[in-house]
């Protein structure tokens, strides 16, 4: 990818004062890097961009023009109650997944090297386990007759049916999200001086008043990062809620799934993805308002390998 | 105000003794006595147990044995935030997410302080570090000085009884920290409160303390005032680690001769360190002969010598005129030294790779113990 | 500062909920009953077996080793391209670029898998494997773009000056010295990519025909339209050939990656 293939990129890409010489050497850089791009924007755009408009397209007109689509999400009883069970659930495992996340985030930033690596591990463990082993685990483990079944039973809860329900979905989405939780806010709690906790006690305050007064609104941009990526998964999940749910206890996903799979309704389907793409949008910028934009994307490097930082 | 509370701000530190684990002493039997008032340094290489000791006088580290009092009263099993004291830390622990006036004023919310009192307090010791109205501004708001003295502010703004530091200005330049010494300086004049300073920097050791505690190796080497630490260091350690010296590793004799590669000179008894013990050739006769750099002088001729001065031949090996004197470097055959001679005295022929005749009067040279009196 | 032993407690017990229950899949893999009962009653290999031997397994086998190479090869060069290229970008640039490329990670796969279904069906490339390529490959991008991304933010920038000076093309720097000092990132990009792609089931399920079927979806379709066991040897070999590679190279990657931070 030389340069000079670059100029006209460049130049048709930012209309430039009158070009005196031929481009600046950062011109140029810059010009080649929008080249390298280009093949990944045009990807994207063909394949998630094009299609994510020709979807929001047809919510509006298909079967027929207007918000009909809209409204109906409102107003048939099924959907709306799918919807409310949907945040409902998504609400639930992000509130659960904050109360496992946070020890376990906070002993990281405690342990030495060699655990951490450990810990680092164990988080990522769920990560690149296949999906669909740990939700037949889960199926396994929570099936009448099962292994939890029979936990509960021991502390006095008899038989209590789980594989159907939304417990059963919960506990496993819960475990599938609990990486998107710890990332973020490991490394938010790892940029904390541990010395402010110090200045804290040397000021008078004691361990638990420090913790809470100066320890957790420092670290309450990374519970928003990941507890904000959690609602967010949860709320899109598919594959749990299909294995370990039922149909009368569908999410938001299955039924998109069934209207535009088998229905073949992408006006209807699309809707309630749009609303979906929605809510996400909107939870995510309330997020990067709260926590900045460095928690989020921190998270990812870990996740892909990046290391933590 | 002349006097503050008696012994309010004493502190007794007795036999202290600390390890991590089954590892050595990091601090080894520690013993000092800080008057209430008092402006004490411990001062130290890296790792040689005076962090690790003013950790322990913080209570952020737990005492392996022996006792720490303040005002006659063991605080060892106090937690830090009963101790009541003010600590400033080497990169301030400013709370980030609290402005300069809420970090002041966290120490008096944590001791409910009523909240016309607080603000009252907040903004005297605002005024009093030189910080009037930037009680709004975020701690990343300011420069690295003015954080420092807001660090100042929140330790002392509670009227504690003890101030500690812990190398607070080794973040900051050095004009900077040239003027936040006399900050503290003053800070410490006008509240008369008793400032343990951990410091590795020995001129600011010097230019602060009333007192200097040497670390070496997890114990205090020596104590004293600084001029009197600079003037007699008592060992090897402590005349290197304070200011500069020529310094020679040779053999005391007796009556008051001492011999440093072939060469002798007079040694009169002046000190314990003077006067050798022991057998003629056993490690009693072994001190180190320092002589300060300002106290040396250097002669082209050897005619010049006056009589009755120590002298040695040396080699030139650099010559740097620092404006009001001039620093010599000297080679004495493998042994380096300086000396620092005011621009008349250091003559026109001077010149590196000269041999000259180093000497000085036998009073202003000090022997020193090679090792640490135990 | 030391950890309270609750704290040890309740960290540890997370860590048993992150990885404990996923091991089940490798005791059942080799039961011998038609069931999903746990423990199982009596032992067996033959649900190996018939993962390694029933047509529809094999065909599943074939097909997502296939997909995975293919994602990982466009993914690859497409992400490496644009993460050298987003380097190059002013300061603005960069984060709407850097949003934009990662953007497919953050948005729920049901949605990109609802746009893309209806995008391919009208296209003609739902039901083929080439169209699972296409979708995973815009899946796989960020995980690229954040590896090659890492590794080239570590990197001196004065080296390509350096070697301008020296004399050599644009092209040559990139090939010479670019490219050969990301190479590590690129290399991790495209296991990352590929193993995203080995696992994805959602959008793969939409895009399924009985010629397209991957192993996450003939997984999927073993416990909701039959009851088959291969599930249970086939999740011990997706743990084995896919999480511990990976995890070790996590691990090995994190140690390097301190001892050139330290030094």
């Amino acid at each position: 990818m030389p340069a000079p293939i670059a100029a006209p990129a460049r130049a048709a890409a930012e209309a430039q004062p009158p070009p005196r010489r031929r481009l600046s050497p950062a011109g140029r850089r810059r010009g080649a890097g929008l080249l390298l791009l280009l093949p990944a924007l045009i990807a994207l755009t063909l394949f998630f961009v094009l299609p994510l408009l020709s979807i929001l397209l047809d919510s509006f007109t298909s079967p027929e023009p207007g918000l009909g689509n809209y409204v109906q999400l409102f107003t048939d009883g099924y959907t709306l109650r799918v919807l409310g069970r949907t945040l409902v659930i998504a609400l639930v495992v992000t509130v659960a997944g904050i109360a496992l996340a946070y020890p376990y985030a906070y002993m990281m930033t405690l342990a030495g090297p060699g655990v951490r690596a450990l810990m680092v591990t164990v988080v990522l463990v769920p990560f690149w386990t296949s999906m669909l082993a740990r939700n037949f685990a889960w199926m396994v483990l929570m099936q009448d007759g099962g292994v939890v079944q029979g936990m509960l039973g021991l502390v006095g809860l008899g038989d209590v049916t789980l594989l159907g329900t939304t417990t059963a979905v919960a506990i496993s989405m819960t475990q599938v999200l609990l990486p998107f939780m710890v990332l973020p806010m490991f490394s938010v709690m790892q940029q904390i001086d541990r010395r402010l906790l110090l200045a804290g006690q040397s000021l008078g305050a004691s361990r638990l008043s420090t913790f809470r007064k100066v320890y957790l609104p420092l670290s309450l941009p990374g519970v928003a990062a990941g507890a904000s990526l959690v609602f967010v998964l949860a709320l899109g999940f598919y594959v749990t809620p299909a294995l370990l749910g039922s149909p009368q206890s569908a999410l938001i996903a299955q039924v998109i799934s069934v209207r535009t799979r088998e229905l073949l309704d992408f006006g209807g389907g699309g809707a309630m993805g749009v609303f979906v793409l929605v809510v996400t949008l909107v939870v995510l910028g309330l997020s990067r308002r709260l926590a900045g934009p460095g928690a989020t994307t921190g998270a990812a490097h870990v996740m892909a390998g990046g290391n933590d930082r | 105000m002349t006097t503050p509370p008696a012994d309010g701000g004493r502190i007794e530190l007795t036999d202290l003794c600390k390890r991590y684990g089954t590892g050595p002493l990091v601090v080894d039997n520690v013993t000092l006595d800080i008057a209430s008032g008092e402006f004490l340094t411990l001062l130290g290489p890296s790792g040689s147990g005076k962090t690790t000791t003013l950790n322990m006088i913080a209570g952020f580290a737990e005492v392996t044995s022996g006792s720490i009092r303040l005002g006659g009263r063991d605080i060892a099993p106090l937690p830090p935030h009963k101790r009541d004291f003010g600590m400033v830390f080497q990169n301030y622990a400013l709370f980030p997410h609290m402005t300069v006036a809420q970090n002041i004023a966290f120490p008096l919310r944590e001791r409910k302080v009523a909240k016309s009192e607080v603000a009252q307090r907040v903004e005297r010791t605002l005024e009093l570090v030189d910080l009037t109205g930037m009680g709004d501004r975020r701690p990343d708001e300011l420069s690295g000085g003015q954080q420092q003295r807001v660090a100042l502010a929140r330790a002392v703004v509670f009227s504690p009884s003890v101030l500690l530091l812990d190398e607070p200005l080794s973040a900051l330049d050095r004009k900077l920290r040239q003027s936040l010494q006399q900050e503290i300086k003053r800070l410490h004049e006008e509240l008369k409160l008793t400032f343990v300073f951990v410091t590795h920097d020995q001129d600011e050791a010097m230019s602060l303390s009333d007192r200097i505690a040497v670390f070496n190796e997890g114990r205090i080497e020596r104590v004293g005032t600084p001029a009197d630490l600079y003037r007699n260091p008592g060992t090897r350690f402590v005349a290197r680690f304070l200011g500069e010296s020529n310094l020679f590793d040779g053999r005391l004799h007796p009556g008051g001769l001492y011999e440093w590669n072939g060469h002798k000179w007079a040694a009169p008894a002046t000190s314990p360190a003077t006067s050798p013990d022991g057998a003629p050739d056993g490690a009693g006769h072994e001190r180190d002969l320092v002589v300060r750099p300002e106290r040396l002088r250097v002669a082209t001729e050897p005619g010049q010598v006056p009589d009755g001065a120590n002298r040695v031949p040396a080699t030139v090996t650099g010559l740097y005129f620092q404006g009001t004197h001039q620093r010599v470097e000297l080679d004495y055959g493998g042994v380096t030294g300086t000396a620092v001679l005011s621009p008349d005295a250091a003559g026109d022929d001077l010149r590196p790779g000269s041999g000259v005749t180093a000497h000085w009067d036998p009073a202003h040279q000090v022997l020193v113990s090679r090792t640490p009196t135990p | 500062m030391t950890a309270r032993p609750w704290l040890k407690i309740v960290a540890f017990l997370v860590g048993l909920f992150l990885t404990v229950p996923t091991l089940v899949v490798i005791p059942m893999s080799f039961s011998s009953s038609q069931t999903f009962r746990f423990p199982p009653a009596g032992w067996s290999a033959q649900w190996y077996e018939r993962l390694f031997t029933s047509p529809e397994w094999t065909t599943a086998i074939v097909n997502s080793l296939q997909v995975g190479a293919a994602t990982a090869v466009l993914a690859t060069v497409l992400g490496t391209a644009a993460a050298i290229g987003v380097t190059r970008l002013g300061e603005r640039a960069k984060g709407v670029a850097t949003g934009f490329l990662l953007s497919p990670i953050i948005i729920p796969n049901i949605l990109i898998a609802l746009v893309i279904f209806s995008a391919f069906l009208r296209l003609g490339l739902s039901g083929t494997l080439s169209g699972i390529v296409l979708a995973h490959t815009a899946l796989a991008l960020p995980f690229v773009v954040i590896a090659v991304t890492a590794r080239l933010q570590g990197m001196d920038p004065a080296l390509q000056k350096a070697g301008g000076s020296l004399g050599a093309s644009p092209w040559s720097v990139f090939t010479k010295i670019t490219l050969p000092l990301a190479m590590p990132g690129v290399l991790s990009g495209a296991v990352l990519a590929f193993v995203s792609s080995f696992d994805e089931v959602v959008i793969s399920l939409f895009l399924q025909s009985p010629t397209a079927i991957t192993l996450p979806v003939q997984m999927f379709n073993s416990v909701t339209v039959q009851i088959d066991p291969t599930i249970s040897a086939a999740s011990t070999l997706m743990v084995l050939v896919v999480s511990v590679p990976i995890l070790l190279a996590q691990v090995i990657g994190a140690r390097r990656g301190n001892r050139g931070r330290q030094r």
